[in-house]
């Protein structure tokens, strides 16, 4: 056993625990009316955020969509900001006027979930125009679903970035399903990583549910990218085991189908890789298990203690205050 | 010295791109050619195609562009043709520049500036005449201009990229060729108030941007039959500068708004309401409205202009509100 290597794939389990045991309380939360609004759950995802993510320095920008709180948690957002934001609190990453699909925090260099479908490419492909124009090397990670690839905005931004060689991650998480419509009743090409290529940058499919195949191809992107290749485009295949939202009874897909891909849970996988190498015992995982729950146990705690903005307060952050 | 309203511009973005480096120009045809409109001719020479930057024909992608740019610390100044192509963008001007700060808690500012051409009176039909400024003055997080004059063009651009939050510029088509006299040194102006550009006693003429002109050749027209009419332009079409406009018809008594933009649920409804809202005791008569025909702007000559506020019947407002009234 290597110890790096070992130490490297427990911080990939670390944080991908972290994000599939905030958001099971999320759903206990939900359930119990205690956090309201959207709930889009990352739940079979994990292996996308936490493997992108571990490749980019703190220097790197990050946009992502509504389905975010992998992101986020990744990203080092703390994790008691986040919950506090679900419960709509002054202390939390977005002082409550987001939610759960607005969650900003601009120390880290994350320019939110965007809520709009494609809308936060063009945000990307400007933050990396500004990158470009200061000649920083930083790059900015853009996040968004196969239901973007359908929308215009995402081919106004592949144009634009790959002509004006932009320092652009674009990181396509197909789960398949927009909302309810499935890949192959919406688009007419299914390939998304051949229609990204169209416009001249590299592009190519990785198995989103491998954290580990996920971060080497992050990598190989992130280093062509600065060393100012221009964009490039990941398509993360996955799969949420969860609906859409809460709202969602799921009837649009077939049971059978959420088996097989929960079969392929991207924790239960790199679990088993970890044992079979010797590198994860039973107390060890134990006491991971025990070192999240104690964190979640704190931030809802922190989180609902946190102060609701005062009502009169109502209508600040509309334009800039006076400093 | 003698300038136009297109070559005030083109000094306004001149001498921004001169004062700070963050500062650049981006749109469609905004170099090479110069500009649809020639507002930025002779600009990619002088300051090279990294800050007078060509854009592919999509309008959402190089005005969130402009929106990320601004968020992570340029000051980008984007281009529109028309208003009409900005509703291809307003996904992002509306979702983006203008909610971010606030859905972020007031983390994230967007300090951009968006120029636009507005209005009809050139015989462009229904896809490059209307007046939508009106719209975007409903949106709270934006900051909505509208030069009128000379002094205007030339000065809102400065200030309108000093403020930290999203301004939009509305250039109208029919001022571009707009010919007079410029003070040499003339610069930055006030982008906060309302400006009485006719002082007089008799009846308040709200206005702004191409109608102008209209309002003015009205007013000459009514000191003829002894009617003295004030002419106010809004200038800043939000935040509303009401208190210089409530005041004039505390004096007046009487107002009619004129907006070339249609009339149901317009920016003239706006004024009218806060007039009532704020100066309904001191009113003589109920404030009337000029504004363009609730019908897409039509390509024959006679229908526009039919079509449009015009001098004439904004002379007929005016003495129904003199006559209407104890």
């Amino acid at each position: 056993m290597n110890t790096a290597i070992a130490k490297h794939h427990t911080a990939l389990l670390r944080q991908m625990l972290r994000i599939r045991k905030f958001e099971e309380i999320c759903v206990e939360l939900y359930s119990a009316t205690r956090i309201r609004g959207f709930l889009h759950l990352y739940i079979g995802e994990e292996a996308v955020a936490v493997g992108v993510m571990n490749t980019l320095d703190a220097s790197d920008a990050l946009v992502t969509t509504y389905r975010e709180h992998g992101h986020a948690l990744a990203r080092g957002v703390p994790m008691e900001a986040v919950m506090a934001e679900m419960f709509g609190r002054t202390t939390g990453c977005s002082r409550g006027r987001g939610g759960s699909m607005h969650l900003f925090d601009v120390k880290r260099r994350l320019y939110g979930g965007n809520a709009i479908v494609g809308g936060g490419l063009p945000l990307a492909t400007g933050i990396a125009l500004a990158d470009r124009l200061r000649n920083e090397s930083h790059v900015t990670a853009c996040f968004f679903g196969d239901g973007a690839v359908a929308e215009g905005e995402f081919h106004e931004c592949m144009n634009l970035a790959a002509l004006w060689k932009l320092p652009v991650l674009f990181c396509c998480e197909n789960n398949l399903y927009a909302m309810g419509t499935s890949l192959v009743r919406a688009q007419a090409q299914t390939d998304l990583a051949l229609r990204a290529s169209s416009y001249g940058m590299p592009a190519w499919a990785v198995d989103g549910m491998d954290v580990l195949a996920v971060e080497q191809a992050a990598q190989r992107a992130v280093e062509t990218i600065r060393a100012g290749g221009g964009p490039c485009f990941l398509e993360l295949r996955t799969y949420r085991f969860r609906a859409h939202s809460m709202y969602d009874s799921d009837r649009y897909r077939d049971k059978a189908e959420i088996a097989r891909w929960k079969e392929r849970d991207p924790i239960e996988a790199l679990t088993v890789r970890m044992r079979d190498a010797g590198e994860l015992t039973d107390d060890a995982l134990k006491a991971l298990h025990r070192e999240v729950d104690d964190e979640l146990q704190r931030a809802v705690a922190g989180a609902e203690a946190g102060p609701l903005e005062a009502v009169e307060d109502l209508t600040r952050f509309v334009y800039a205050e006076e400093s | 010295m003698t300038t136009t309203y297109r070559e005030a511009l083109r000094e306004a973005i001149r001498d921004a791109l001169r004062r700070d480096e963050r500062v650049f120009l981006m749109g469609e045809d905004v170099g090479a050619y110069g500009g649809c409109f020639g507002v930025s001719l002779g600009l990619l020479e002088e300051f090279g195609p990294d800050r007078i930057r060509d854009t592919p024909l999509s309008e959402s992608a190089f005005v969130g562009a402009g929106i990320g740019a601004a968020t992570a610390g340029l000051r980008p100044i984007v281009e529109i043709m028309t208003v009409n192509f900005s509703l291809l963008a307003l996904d992002q001007i509306l979702n983006n520049a203008a909610t971010l700060r606030h859905m972020s808690g007031g983390q994230v500012g967007v300090p951009l500036v968006i120029r636009m051409t507005t209005g009809a009176g050139r015989q462009l039909a229904a896809q490059h005449s209307h007046s939508l400024e009106g719209w975007f003055a409903h949106i709270p997080g934006l900051r909505i201009l509208a030069p009128a004059t000379l002094e205007d063009a030339r000065g809102m651009l400065w200030p309108a990229l000093l403020d930290p939050d999203p301004v939009l510029i509305f250039e109208h088509g029919s001022l571009y060729n707009l010919a007079g006299e410029l003070a040499d040194d003339a610069g930055p102006v006030d982008i906060d108030h309302a400006a009485i550009r006719r002082p007089g006693a008799d009846v308040t003429v709200v206005t702004y941007g191409g109608c102008l002109g209209k309002c003015l050749d009205a007013a000459e027209q009514l000191a003829a039959e002894d009617i003295s009419a004030e002419v106010i332009d809004l200038r800043t079409l939000r935040p509303l500068d009401d208190a210089t406009f409530v005041e004039s018809v505390r004096r007046t008594h009487r107002a009619v708004v004129v907006d070339e933009g249609w009339r149901s649920g317009s920016l003239s409804a706006e004024v009218s309401a806060r007039i009532t809202e704020q100066a309904f005791e001191e009113l003589d008569a109920p404030v009337e409205r000029v504004c363009s025909a609730e019908v897409p702007m039509p390509y024959a000559k006679h229908l526009e202009d039919a079509a449009l506020p015009q001098p004439d019947g904004i002379v007929a407002a005016v003495r129904k509100v003199v006559s209407g009234g104890g």
